[in-house]
């Protein structure tokens, strides 16, 4: 398995590539940390396009990169899920916590947006 | 280690695995699995949710089972019939579950600190038509899952 990674505005796209199992999400998970932590990102998209295969495994990288986006004041999306990665994602109910959506362009839209809002109104305060 | 109580005779196809109990070995497993039941023709479909069940269960004896001791043995078998089942069993001399029962409700785990989801078990059981599992503590577990293929129409 291989992430790329692209950053822009405190928002990072890490798209994977390849197998996500038990053995290599202890690497991404690492690799994910170590992006988010020196590049000081706040938002994270998840772009599965390019995952072959997915165990529950995938459900815990999510979880675990929610947990530390809440801690920053973040959010964590996920994009281009194949319909079966989706039937996996969405029996642990993730979604509620990580929303999905349709590509990374579409998920990048929407937390740009949620930014502006924020600091529109806090603007006005 | 657990004896299987699937009737070799009533099969016509088997095959059985043996290998150290290593990550990198996950994907040996549900790859090897796949190969073996691809003669039946399965739709793509079908067969990735039967390596994914294969995933789920070879992780739990590596996570769970033997605790990421990489001593352990993992023994995979899988029979296949013509009437298109698929039987598929993983087994391990680990640790053994405490309570099948709660292990298998979704989200339930004991590894919460490693990012571990709670789901291996819903996954396999939505995945395959029929899951059982046989633990003694100190002894092991034997994953038992059965899945029946879709007939496939010659035109």
């Amino acid at each position: 398995m291989h992430v790329s990674f692209e950053i822009t505005d405190e928002i990072l796209i890490a798209s994977l590539d390849g197998e996500l199992d038990h053995h290599t999400a202890a690497q991404i998970r690492e690799e994910i940390d170590k992006k988010i932590d020196n590049f000081h990102c706040k938002h994270l998209i998840f772009n599965f396009k390019k995952v072959s295969f997915m165990d529950s495994s995938g459900i815990g990288v999510v979880m675990g990169r929610y947990n530390k986006m809440k801690e920053l004041g973040g959010r964590v999306m996920v994009s281009g899920c194949s319909s079966y990665i989706d039937r996996i994602l969405n029996m642990s109910g993730i979604y509620t916590i990580a929303p999905k959506y349709n590509n990374v362009n579409e998920a990048l839209k929407v937390v740009k947006n949620k930014v502006n809002e924020k600091v529109n109104t806090e603007g006005v305060q | 280690m657990l004896q299987s109580k699937v009737d070799d005779k009533s099969f016509d196809n088997k095959m059985k695995l043996k290998f150290l109990n290593k990550s990198q070995n996950e994907g040996f497993a549900r790859i090897s699995v796949a190969a073996f039941v691809a003669t039946l023709d399965p739709t793509l479909e079908e067969l990735t949710e039967i390596r994914t069940a294969v995933s789920e269960a070879v992780s739990n004896c590596i996570i769970h089972a033997y605790k990421e001791d990489e001593k352990g043995i993992i023994q995979v078998e899988c029979w296949t019939d013509e009437d298109r089942n698929v039987i598929i069993s993983v087994t391990d001399e680990g640790v053994g579950i405490e309570n099948i029962e709660k292990a298998k409700e979704p989200l339930f785990t004991s590894k919460s600190d490693e990012e571990r989801s709670g789901m291996g078990f819903t996954v396999m059981e939505s995945f395959m038509d029929r899951l059982e599992v046989e633990s003694v503590k100190g002894e092991g577990t034997r994953v038992t899952m059965i899945k029946k293929l879709d007939i496939v129409y010659e035109l």
